[in-house]
């Protein structure tokens, strides 16, 4: 495979890079150097896949789901169950990888920002492990429709802060993260959430989701002795798609399929479609598609999952959109609803409303491509988390 | 000679720092902005820095966060801010102007289009807080080209090679900030800051201006003896939150806190001239 990104600086193309205020550039170029030396350390990578194996419970199943297929009638459709992670997404497969990191540079102390609270979650319970200190940033808006994670987060020891700013939704948990990164620079480590952010954060929990994709090779060709003819996830910042994709890149008889939260309407402004409706632009210390006014403000955004719910999208999306190596669509809400009662009437299985994006948009999919195609969705989280919205949305209370 | 360094010359020759205050453009309404500017100027202020509002201000605290929402409130775009430059350059064409903000606006005008407008508004200088030197040679080509200085920061974390690089490549002055965190934090060491802004100047030709977190004529006049200049912003825009909209109130306190940082700074005149 000659796909060889970032370069040395954490560019994808003319996407990434670093873009943050000087004071975090030495504690940047101190997690670049460390991810340079224990991504290549025998012994880390021993503990990593341990913890892997024996504490998130991998691998996860890739799951052939037959009365889904027949429901959409076309293509067969495999589910890639990162539901079954412990803590129920596969947020877990980074904070595992960077709490490791945390422990290797002697730092007490992890912070995280959470949209649908499933980082935050995957933060709080790695950091229990380890007897961390662990703060975790939630927008208030975000706090209200995923309290039921929020409770986890405490339970597991971590103090849950309320982020007022902007939105109040996840981006402005992560200026606020980025807030206290910078005041507390000597003893935090700060642990992204997604394939989003100054170099080297897209490239590090790219290569920590990996797993993903590693492992669904390997079952596919063991349960149809072929690759899949798509690959399809949801797009937030982008990565469980990207954990999925990443093994698959070079090889192009695999389509790719990144699925965007298009809220009320693509044509409306509620939606967080940044790669399909976006610009290019720089947030949160990359360059990359972005959703934002013609004076470079930021747009607010909308979906019915909190953690597709962001303007900005990773950097390494942003290029395989332009190089045309994956495709960028988006669904609605309503569709995303479909999709989550589709796979649960169908298989037994609540989708997060995240992943039920691309359960809805691989079901279109499915269609069109037909009964010999195989298509592998990545089931990125499970959907205990979203019964209320869903409960509210069918006006039932709780 | 730029405006920045025909300041810093004479101000070399007056053995005294720079006393440079920031507001947020827009903040608390557009209309008050280039009064706001001319106010601080007459009460002592030798420049003024000019936040540009941005939706996600990441390296701001509160305060500064807070008058970026209101001028957001009123639609304040960066072409408004380059308008009010402009505007205050009617009255006043000697006094150094720089605008502080993020990126994003920049990128999205263009950056050989602001520069010129810029330059045609009378900016002397741009802060870009999220643009460190290694991602800026387009946008630093576009300035010069224009005649406008790239102002960088350095903060504590900056290690000494990388405070040779970017004073390399800063042009006008750099900016030390003097604490880990946001605009407005508390908590500065004095002698810390002094430690590591004689380090710079071992290092760097350039006036070294200090900001972040000095909230007092104190504070101010410490930092002025080793400094080429002190910024204050915080407790500029927090004096302009607590008047509520009342200009007069506004004038008053501002007029009064400038003057008490003036008076400071000057009653310290600098122990060693700073910069040949």
């Amino acid at each position: 495979m000659d796909y060889k990104y970032p370069d040395e600086r954490g560019h994808f193309g003319p996407y990434g890079g670093i873009f943050v205020a000087e004071t975090l550039m030495g504690p940047l170029t101190e997690l670049r150097e460390a991810y340079e030396v224990f991504f290549k350390d025998p012994e880390f990578l021993a503990e990593l896949d341990a913890d892997l194996q024996h504490y998130v419970g991998r691998p996860s199943p890739l799951y052939f789901a037959e009365r889904l297929t027949r429901h959409y009638g076309g293509a067969k459709i495999y589910l890639k169950r990162e539901d079954l992670n412990h803590t129920g997404a596969h947020k877990i497969n980074n904070t595992v990888g960077q709490i490791l990191l945390a422990q290797r540079l002697g730092k007490r102390r992890v912070i995280a920002e959470t949209g649908a609270g499933q980082h935050g979650v995957a933060t709080a319970t790695v950091a229990a492990r380890m007897g961390l200190e662990c703060v975790i940033y939630m927008g208030a808006e975000d706090i209200q429709r995923q309290a039921i994670n929020v409770y986890r987060m405490k339970l597991l020891g971590a103090e849950v802060v309320t982020v007022e700013s902007g939105s109040r939704t996840l981006k402005d948990a992560l200026n606020e993260a980025l807030r206290d990164w910078v005041t507390n620079v000597e003893n935090t480590f700060y642990i992204i959430g997604t394939v989003a952010g100054p170099h080297p954060y897209p490239v590090l929990v790219r290569d920590l989701q990996a797993v993903i994709g590693r492992e669904t090779r390997e079952q596919i060709l063991t349960a149809e002795r072929r690759l899949p003819d798509a690959l399809v996830a949801c797009v937030g910042g982008g990565s469980n798609a990207m954990g999925l994709f990443y093994p698959f890149i070079g090889d192009p008889e695999v389509k790719m399929y990144g699925v965007e939260a298009a809220g009320e309407g693509i044509e409306t402004c509620h939606h967080a479609a940044s790669l399909c409706a976006g610009e290019v632009g720089v947030l949160h210390g990359q360059r990359s598609y972005l959703l934002e006014d013609e004076h470079g403000q930021v747009s607010e955004t909308h979906s019915i999952s909190a953690g597709l719910d962001y303007p900005g999208v990773g950097p390494e999306h942003a290029w395989l959109k332009d190089s045309g190596r994956a495709d960028y669509v988006a669904v609605t809400d309503d569709e995303a609803l479909e999709g989550f009662y589709s796979l649960t009437r169908n298989e037994g299985i609540l989708p997060a409303l995240e992943s039920s994006h691309a359960i809805a948009y691989a079901g279109k999919l499915a269609s069109k491509l037909g009964h010999t195609k195989i298509i592998v969705i990545n089931l990125s989280g499970r959907g205990d988390k979203d019964v209320h919205t869903i409960a509210a949305r069918e006006g039932i209370e709780v | 000679m730029s405006r920045l360094s025909a300041m810093f010359a004479r101000l070399r020759g007056e053995q005294r720092a720079a006393l440079i205050s920031y507001i947020t453009a827009g903040d608390p309404q557009p209309t008050a902005t280039v009064e706001l500017m001319r106010l601080i100027v007459a009460a002592g202020a030798d420049a003024v820095e000019l936040g540009v509002p941005f939706s996600d201000p990441m390296a701001d605290g509160p305060v500064i966060q807070r008058a970026s929402e209101r001028a957001l409130a009123h639609g304040v775009s960066i072409g408004d801010v380059l308008k009010m430059v402009a505007e205050f350059r009617e009255y006043r064409s000697d006094v150094p102007v720089i605008l502080m903000g993020y990126l994003n606006p920049i990128e999205v005008m263009g950056y050989g289009n602001f520069a010129e407008h810029a330059a045609d508004a009378g900016v002397d200088g741009i802060i870009t807080v999220d643009m460190p030197p290694e991602e800026a040679g387009d946008l630093d080509a576009a300035l010069t080209t224009r005649g406008i200085d790239s102002i960088y920061l350095l903060a504590p974390t900056t290690v000494p090679e990388r405070v040779r690089m970017i004073c390399d490549r800063a042009s006008g002055f750099v900016y030390y900030v003097s604490l880990r965190g946001v605009t407005g934090a508390g908590h500065i060491n004095v002698a810390e800051v002094e430690d590591h802004v004689r380090g710079i100047k071992t290092r760097c030709t350039l006036p070294v201006g200090v900001g972040f977190g000095i909230d007092n004529p104190q504070a101010a006049a410490e930092m002025a003896r080793f400094a080429d200049a002190v910024i204050v912003g915080s407790a500029v825009v927090r004096r302009i939150e607590q008047a509520d909209g009342d200009m007069r109130q506004i004038h008053q306190s501002l007029s009064a806190f400038i003057a008490s940082l003036r008076t400071a700074i000057d009653e310290h005149p600098q122990a060693v001239a700073a910069t040949p």
